[in-house]
């Protein structure tokens, strides 16, 4: 097995996901089974390879720079995303307390 | 092919023109249709006839003023409910976000409703469009309107479906790894994934954001050709939208192909290819070389790498493009004594199956300790895969290859086992990391029935040229074969 259980239980306490026993158990089998075959890529040599972390870096024209001028625009959005909130007190979203006393 | 299935953008504007019709009939006549097939197909999560009969209205009056009307005036399309929609509910096909009503349009959609379309409602998918059969939807699966019992692929199933059942005149997909072109291949419709960066992905939920790309569904590649005109181009709003001028790609259309060389790379027609797939493929080259084209044989050595470096890269985006679902801005909340316990009782219950798998697997990759291991070997083999690409449209102008390795399955069939569903996605997952545009465009069927897709890939922003051949298939009878 390349993934232990508790494996499993850690990479889901960082995603913030919540799993029953029963799905600690299904989700290592079948991580276990994608993470056998990935290995795949160890056949490769990529030693000297560049990751490729962007698709069009290469046919991008010098003309047009990555980054824009950072201007200024008027953004009046918060009543309508305020309205979309399960739990909103204007200005704010409200959450459960994070700071203990 | 079914009455409202005859509508074409070309028809709609005749029809309009001529004052035969008004949008507004036109728009209840595909609600009719809708009302009839949608309680068994799935393929729409929402209706918003409000919307679509204000836009077929304005239409409607500029007709009656004589006004020129815009290219897709009046033509009734279908998004997917990924593409954010302006007092539309957008549930991208989860729990989690069943009560959305996004506040803005996405840049694509602003653009076809600039251009006179009418928007009919929101298309069925798998949940954030990870999946390739739409059994991932919280709202349940989409039936192929060819087969009923059979898949109609996914993600953008419900997108393909709406058309292949004549339930719109086009529709918007989204593709990651083959999201367009597997259902296009599945339903028997051309589906188009263009160049990344060829349309903008501003308000488009975010999958795995270097491989997300939007483009359209239609009963033929011309109205393809003109949705794809319309919702192509530069937005500032999208950092990774290029800034390449947009061709008029229906002016493309027709052009003689006799100086076109097709790659057809030996590594898509290997192991695991079903025969039936194969000798179509085979006779939809051989209708290529019939209209002039020459075919070259390629290797592309490093496609057996691909879906592994996909499913790592795509997950990884994944994980953290969806941590923002954790109860406080927007979607569903699940109550909790704290707020790490609210984050995880939302997800918990917000989020289906193969989300959590896949945000587990690219949670993984990403963690401390297996980054190097995983998600860089993933990068590296990616711009090996772009690489073999660059050197194919060395030697040619295009390349040819099947869409999917079969035609659609049963509903139930693979769901048990994720990864041979992802092994299915071989063909489609290379164009889709190297960023390149590619079509499925319709290529017979088996003896069956089942719609069997044929894929074209061109160079980056070779949108014109993919078309172009796609065209030229379907006109030479090439979705008959």
């Amino acid at each position: 097995m390349k993934i232990s259980r508790e494996d499993v239980i850690r990479v889901a306490e960082l995603a913030h996901l919540g799993l029953s026993p029963e799905e600690v158990d299904k989700y290592r089998d079948q991580l276990d089974g994608i993470l056998t075959y990935v290995e795949k890529l160890n056949e490769l040599s990529l030693e000297h390879v560049e990751p490729m972390t962007q698709v069009l870096h290469a046919s991008r024209s010098d003309r047009h720079p990555e980054l824009r001028e950072d201007t200024l625009l008027p953004c009046d959005a918060a009543g309508p995303i305020l309205a979309q909130a399960p739990d909103a007190a204007k200005p704010f979203f409200r959450v459960p307390r994070v700071i203990e006393k | 092919m079914n009455a409202a299935a005859s509508w074409t953008v070309a028809s709609v504007r005749a029809a309009l023109s001529a004052k035969k019709i008004s949008a507004r009939e036109l728009a209840a006549e595909f609600y009719e249709r809708i009302d009839g097939r949608n309680p068994e197909l799935n393929a729409f999560l929402t209706l918003s006839r409000e919307r679509a009969y204000a836009q077929a209205g304005r239409v409607d009056n500029a007709v009656a003023r004589g006004e020129t009307l815009p290219a897709l005036a009046g033509v009734p399309i279908a998004i997917k409910d990924v593409l954010s929609t302006t007092g539309i509910r957008t549930t991208c096909g989860s729990r989690i976000l069943e009560s959305y009503v996004p506040p803005y349009d996405a840049t694509a959609v602003e653009r076809l409703d600039r251009a006179g379309a009418v928007f009919l409602g929101k298309t069925n998918c798998d949940e954030f469009a990870m999946g390739g059969s739409n059994e991932n939807s919280a709202y349940g699966p989409v039936r192929n309107p060819v087969a009923l019992d059979h898949v109609p692929g996914g993600s953008s199933g419900g997108s393909a479906a709406a058309v292949a059942a004549g339930l719109a005149v086009a529709s918007l997909g989204t593709d990651t790894g083959g999201s367009i072109r597997q259902p296009g291949a599945y339903c028997g419709v051309p589906g188009f994934m263009p160049t990344y960066g060829r349309v903008s992905r501003y308000g488009l939920v975010a999958f795995a954001s270097s491989l997300d790309k939007i483009g359209p569904f239609a009963a033929n590649v011309a109205d393809v050709a003109a949705v794809t005109a319309v919702i192509a181009g530069h937005d500032p709003n999208d950092s990774t939208s290029a800034d390449v001028p947009v061709p008029d790609y229906s002016a493309e259309l027709g052009k003689p192909l006799d100086w076109l060389r097709i790659g057809v790379p030996e590594d898509y027609f290997g192991e695991g290819l079903d025969s039936e797939v194969r000798a179509k493929v085979e006779e939809g080259i051989a209708l290529l070389q019939k209209l002039g084209c020459r075919r070259v044989p390629l290797k592309m050595p490093h496609t057996d790498y691909a879906i592994a470096a996909y499913y790592l890269i795509a997950t990884a985006e994944a994980s953290s493009n969806l941590a923002r679902y954790d109860g406080v801005r927007y979607g569903l909340r699940v109550p909790g004594a704290t707020l790490t316990e609210m984050y995880r009782n939302t997800r918990e219950r917000g989020f289906g199956p193969e989300v959590k798998r896949r945000i587990m697997l690219g949670t993984y990759a990403l963690s401390a300790g297996y980054y190097d291991a995983y998600y860089l070997r993933a990068q590296k083999a990616r711009a090996l895969i772009a690489q073999d690409f660059a050197d194919a449209f060395q030697k040619v102008d295009a390349i040819v290859t099947p869409t999917s390795p079969t035609p659609a399955f049963r509903l139930g069939e693979k769901t048990s086992d994720p990864l041979q569903m992802y092994l299915a996605d071989i063909y489609t997952v290379t164009g889709s990391l190297a960023g390149v545009p590619g079509i499925s465009i319709p290529c017979g069927k088996t003896k069956a029935g089942l719609p069997i897709g044929m894929q074209i890939f061109g160079p980056h922003f070779s949108e014109g040229r993919v078309l172009q051949v796609a065209d030229a298939f379907e006109k030479a009878g090439g979705s008959q074969l």
